[in-house]
């Protein structure tokens, strides 16, 4: 029988990762929930763009599950949430606190924004205050209406 | 003139700050455990795993404490550093075998030398955890009254030692 599921797992490699991944949520399904809303919020120090939910790192495991113990011991998110900013800093966290340290990173964009504006603003007078009117001449008129009625008649 | 002044003004602001960003180490994240006690720990020793290794024995005095493992490369580019301050007998390096089988560990020490009076064993990671390690190797300078005052992310060199270390021990010790 052995060879049986050597052949499906190399069939269908997917199965045997699925069933690897898929462990642990079967012990329960609501801790692994709430794992998992708390997971996606939290960086990888290892791998610094992934999430905690996404990293295979040995170090996103022991703190998924460090969370997980947590989780089991009825803990609030903002005490999970403590529990690895005052080990890690505020660059576990996806979305940083608004502090001082963070304000440029918060208000940044905004200021990028509204510089932007004032300058598309300033730029878009200064074009139309060079524009200036101009009107044609009698003859300049006959000119044109006969180049336009030329043109017309052209096959 | 002033057309290209303006473009040519936030192209050197803007290369500034790449610049400066280029230097800048990503994984030098600053730790919020400076200035805060030590997290404490009680754990078996690698050399005789029925001893214990605790905090509360290393009070009173300036210590490092130095996370590392067998298998992590960083750990043998510092090992020499630190085989050369635990020889000037400076100041006393804890080690802390990180995630690591104990036989590998122990004969990883025989090959390149022991810097370390004693060893614990954090086979789980979770010291590790309370102390903020995300990469070994990492090295902390605890004072007398068991405050982390700096931590070494990454390899100790030579420089970094001679000039933020040894003196900031010395101011220490002087305390």
């Amino acid at each position: 029988m052995r060879w049986l599921y050597l052949v499906v797992v190399l069939l269908f490699p997917g199965l045997a990762a699925a069933a690897y991944e898929a462990s642990p949520l079967a012990e329960n399904p609501q801790v692994e929930a709430r794992l998992k809303a708390l997971a996606v919020e939290l960086r990888c120090l290892v791998c610094q763009n992934q999430t905690l939910a996404d990293s295979n790192a040995p170090l996103a495991e022991d703190l998924r599950r460090e969370v997980r113990e947590m989780i089991v011991k009825d803990m609030s998110d903002k005490e999970i949430i403590d529990f690895l900013v005052t080990r890690y800093g505020d660059f576990v966290l996806y979305r940083p606190p608004l502090k001082t340290s963070t304000t440029l990173l918060w208000v940044g964009p905004f200021l990028l924004l509204i510089g932007g504006a004032t300058a598309l603003v300033f730029a878009l007078r200064r074009r139309q205050r060079k524009l200036t009117e101009v009107s044609l001449s009698e003859a300049e008129h006959n000119r044109v209406a006969q180049m336009l009625s030329e043109g017309a008649n052209r096959p | 003139m002033n057309r290209f002044l303006i473009p040519l003004g936030i192209f050197v602001v803007v290369v500034g700050f790449l610049g400066v960003g280029l230097t800048l180490n990503p994984r030098e994240l600053p730790s919020p455990l400076v200035g805060k006690p030590a997290p404490e720990f009680s754990l078996p020793q690698l050399h005789d795993q029925q001893k214990v290794l605790s905090t509360n024995d290393l009070k009173g005095q300036v210590w490092l404490l130095n996370f590392w493992a067998s298998w992590c490369g960083g750990c043998k580019t510092e090992h020499p550093v630190l085989i050369q301050l635990a020889q000037s007998g400076v100041v006393p390096i804890y080690g802390m075998d990180y995630k690591d089988r104990r036989e590998e560990a122990l004969a990883w020490l025989k090959e390149w030398g022991n810097p370390y009076p004693i060893v614990a064993m954090d086979e789980s990671g979770r010291a590790g955890i309370n102390y903020g390690v995300y990469g070994v190797p990492e090295t902390y300078v605890i004072d007398k009254a068991g405050v982390i005052r700096y931590k070494q992310i990454g390899p100790l060199r030579e420089d970094i030692l001679q000039t933020k270390i040894l003196p900031l021990i010395r101011e220490l010790q002087n305390q």
